[in-house]
């Protein structure tokens, strides 16, 4: 592991320099709270720079406005800085790590354990393929229980590990409702993503600002907790009232599967496309292939699902259910190993901002 | 890494005077804020517009790209502007600072059309921040730009493409041909080949001279080659230097500038803001000689910084040490480059290469001179020295808590005050006479309103009310 420390600390040393520049300046105080909470500090240690580099959520404004960036000798890149500060403290937290670093770097690994679950699904359980059974009734609840709970429960597991790691190196102390109210009320209405100042982002669209990557970014998180919340429905219809899919249309389950799905979709496709137009060298260059194998993962997770709803009755049924099991579960097999950890550590970092700012 | 720009000498049988077709309706000579605004002004007057800018295009901008905010009347509040700032008292800050060497016409004008400037620039996509933490003094005067300068820049020059308006990177304008105050055309050098481009209107927007060292050094002798440039290495002055050659109007004193006292490590062009440095009310300043030179604490740094840079100039090789204990390193801005650090003051001398006896003597000087009282970092605590030359007047604390810290001071130019006399109309003026079609704005005629002195935020202003009236002119007329 030593040469990994060297390159963590020459990390270090560079999130310092340029972060010393920055307080000197200040001029992109009003972007986001990691400037605003940058401002507190005279020097930078490791867990200051962790804290600020999870506030940050690569609008790149401070890029775009910066008068020190190349060729400038002061050569000043924060969103790219924070972005690999942020994504290292991701690997060095969610053990275990290597599992970590392969998975926000590489597509591989993602595209190799669809496989495996679409293998798995079709001759583990017998699936014959081209079959109009509907849904449930080719895989029985009971097993798929059997399958998705141990892969909802250890991916979980290595997400709050983590997290109390991640806290406790930032030198997080013990919660209080407000702070965590303070961070959803935040999260929820993607605050920061407004740019400050209502302006939006210059994430894809170079020095101009757009409100693109907000109503992408926020179509995806609600797209996803209204799937999530459907099946967590679906779920309780099944065990507590005994009520057994398939649900009518006009039913919770079915109406936030579907809108939720469609938010998904159309909010990772977007995601997508600002993803290609937008500056490579301003995010953590090594680990492109990972965010866009999460961007992607998502798509497919909710198109597919889509797709399943579509083909109810025809020939398509079973395939696509198959297809969309395997992307759920690799979808939850690498939950905190992907980009999907980005969220979790950044409500960290909120309820913490939110915490100084109640302990100061 | 920026460098400094050489010189091209001008090939004027390049010249070739009513030959050949109008490029433009308008050419502006400039890239930075007042040259945009007025691009952005021609250009809406249905004007075609050419804007020729020196720099590349990561270093577009001039001074501009380093600027924060700009000073701006209000009756009400305005925007992130809280309460009121009338006229009159901006008008009375003026006479303060520049001791009444201003053109109180001038003045009131670019103060009357501050306010409406205020929405104009938000509309072409300008955004506004509360004032920056460290800067609240100036929140009901100043409006900042999100982002800074650079910001602001960007959002002009994405106006300026909207509107069609083609801009001319690495293009220096070298000569503007005029005869008895009209101007044909403009000599420019680009790639290494230097051509003559014709055009109705001209408007001069390419700053002062800060940037050429030899001719800060006519007004300055030896002493200009250790100063630093906090800006733009592009503003050479060329353009000043000749259109005034061919009898343009001049006002303001070659030897004038704005100078402050930043680290000495800073950049020598381009180093900006972050290489100011605010510890000298809390220091012992020494010169090369290990000598106190002057009244440390005399005011508040906002109101000192400006003659810190001339009080540095004028010591041996143009150099200063500000040195100070524990007690004071967390009382002002943090600083882009650690300071040296000793736990004992002699290593400190030694490590800052000044003579250690004669340092030394002068610190015990200090401290035993220092007296009892509250000490006040915020405002004039009248915490003074007894019986020495020259006393320290505010925040004088003996020098004696270890870690020592030591940085160096150099004076960095911000900007020049000799420029080209302008009427109402922006209009340059030739013998008195207000030239047919050449029109100047920012920098290059701030002198026109600041005599001497300066006040944090009126040079944007006055290349915004100025670039817009003259760019409107300019539009007007072809
Ligand atoms: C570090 C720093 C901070 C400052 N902060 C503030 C502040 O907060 N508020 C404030 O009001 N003022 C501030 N100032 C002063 C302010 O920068 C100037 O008053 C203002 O920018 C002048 O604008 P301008 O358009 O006239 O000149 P500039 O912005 O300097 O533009 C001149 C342009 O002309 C170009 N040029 C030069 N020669 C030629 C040529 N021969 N051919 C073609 N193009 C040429 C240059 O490349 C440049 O683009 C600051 C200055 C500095 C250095
Ligand atoms: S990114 Fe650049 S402009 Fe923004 S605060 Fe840092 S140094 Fe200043
Ligand atoms: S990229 Fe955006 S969010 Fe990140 S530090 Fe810069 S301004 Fe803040």
């Amino acid at each position: 592991m030593s040469d990994t420390s060297v390159v963590k600390l020459n990390m270090h040393d560079e999130a310092v320099r340029q972060l010393t520049v920055c307080n000197s300046c200040r001029y992109c105080e009003g972007y986001c709270n990691a400037f605003q909470a940058l401002t507190r500090y005279r020097s930078f240690d490791e867990p200051t720079v962790s804290h600020l580099a999870n506030l940050c959520h690569n609008c790149r404004g401070c890029f775009y406005a910066c008068q020190y960036t190349e060729p400038h000798e002061f050569a000043l890149n924060i969103p790219a800085l924070l972005a690999n500060v942020r994504a290292n403290n991701w690997e060095q937290h969610i053990r275990p790590s290597v599992v970590s670093r392969l998975m926000q770097a590489t597509l591989w690994p993602y595209v190799l354990i669809t496989i495996v679950f679409a293998v798995l699904f079709t001759f583990v359980l017998n699936v014959s393929w081209g079959s109009s059974e509907p849904f449930y009734s080719s895989i029985s609840h009971n097993t798929l229980v059997l399958i998705f709970l141990p892969l909802f429960i250890l991916p979980w597991i290595a997400l709050i590990n983590g997290l109390r790691s991640y806290w406790g190196s930032i030198g997080g102390q013990r919660l209080v409702m407000a702070d965590i109210t303070h961070a959803f009320g935040s999260a929820a209405s993607m605050k920061q993503l407004s740019g400050g100042q209502g302006q939006g982002c210059n994430y894809e669209s170079g020095e101009q600002y757009t409100s693109i990557r907000r109503w992408a970014h926020q179509a995806t998180m609600y797209g996803f907790l209204m799937c999530f919340a459907s099946t967590s429905l679906a779920t309780v219809y099944h065990y507590v009232f005994g009520w057994v899919a398939p649900y009518e249309f006009f039913s919770f389950p079915k109406l936030l599967g579907v809108f939720g799905g469609l938010f998904l979709s159309a909010g990772t496709a977007s995601l997508f496309y600002l993803k290609i137009k937008a500056d490579n060298e301003l995010g953590s260059v090594q680990r492109r292939a990972g965010e866009y194998a999460f961007v992607v993962l998502l798509f497919l997770v909710s198109t597919s699902g889509l797709i399943l709803y579509w083909a109810g009755g025809t020939a398509f049924a079973s395939g696509s259910l198959v297809i969309h099991l395997a992307f759920i579960a690799t979808f939850f097999v690498s939950l905190p190993f992907s980009k999907m950890v980005h969220g979790f550590f950044r409500l960290a970092a909120l309820c913490r901002e939110a915490q100084i700012k109640r302990l100061a | 890494m920026t460098n400094s720009v050489t010189a091209v000498a001008a090939d004027l049988s390049k010249i070739t005077t009513g030959a050949g077709d109008y490029q433009a309706d308008v050419i502006i000579i400039g890239g930075g804020n007042a040259a945009l605004c007025a691009a952005i002004c021609a250009a809406e007057k249905g004007a075609s517009v050419m804007l020729l800018e020196r720099a590349p295009i990561a270093y577009r901008g001039g001074n501009s790209r380093h600027t924060r905010n700009f000073r701006c009347a209000h009756a009400a509040p305005l925007g992130v502007l809280a309460g009121e700032y009338s006229e009159d008292e901006f008008f009375n800050d003026l006479l303060l600072v520049t001791k009444g060497n201003t053109d109180e016409v001038m003045a009131r004008l670019v103060m009357s059309k501050s306010s409406e400037s205020y929405d104009w620039m938000t509309k072409q996509g300008v955004i506004f921040q509360p004032s920056l933490s460290g800067t609240l003094s100036l929140s009901r005067t100043n409006a900042f730009f999100l982002g800074g300068g650079k910001a602001l820049v960007n959002a002009y020059y994405q106006r300026c493409k909207a509107l069609g308006v083609e801009v001319r990177y690495n293009t220096t304008v070298l000569h503007l041909n005029i005869n008895e105050g009209e101007c044909d055309g403009v000599l420019v050098e680009a790639d290494g080949v230097q051509t003559y481009i014709r055009a109705k209107a001209f408007v001069v927007a390419s700053g002062g001279f800060e940037s050429n060292k030899e001719w800060l050094q006519e007004a300055w002798g030896e002493a200009a080659k250790n100063f630093l440039i906090r800006g733009t290495p592009y503003n050479r002055g060329e353009v000043l230097k000749q259109v005034l050659e061919q009898g343009a109007d001049s006002i303001g004193d070659p030897t004038q500038c704005h100078a402050v006292a930043i680290d000495g490590r800073a950049p020598e062009y381009d180093g900006g803001i972050v290489t100011r440095l605010d510890c000298v009310p809390f220091s012992v300043v020494l010169n090369e000689n290990g000598k106190r030179f002057y009244d440390e604490g005399e005011d508040v740094w906002p109101k000192r910084y400006a003659i810190w840079g001339r009080l540095v100039a004028a010591q041996p090789n143009q150099i200063g040490y500000a040195i100070i204990d524990q007690k004071s390193s967390e009382l002002f801005m943090p600083s882009v480059f650690p300071a040296t650090q000793c736990d004992s003051l002699p290593e400190l001398l030694q490590e800052l290469g000044l003579p250690i006896d004669e340092a030394m003597r002068s610190i015990q000087q200090f401290n035993e001179a220092c007296t009892d009282g509250d000490f006040h970092p915020t405002e004039l605590d009248g915490l003074t020295t007894k019986g020495i030359e020259p006393e320290k007047t505010n925040w004088a604390r003996p020098i004696d808590t270890p870690p020592y810290y030591g940085y160096s001071l150099r004076p960095g130019v911000t900007f020049t005050y000799l420029g080209m006399n302008v009427d109402q109309s922006a209009r340059v003026t030739f013998n008195g006479i207000a030239s047919k079609n050449v029109w100047a704005a920012g920098e290059i005629m701030a002198g026109n309103i600041l005599g001497e002195g300066y006040l944090a935020g009126f040079g944007m202003t006055i290349g915004t009310v100025f670039g817009r009236i003259a760019g409107t002119e300019a539009g007007d007329y072809v």
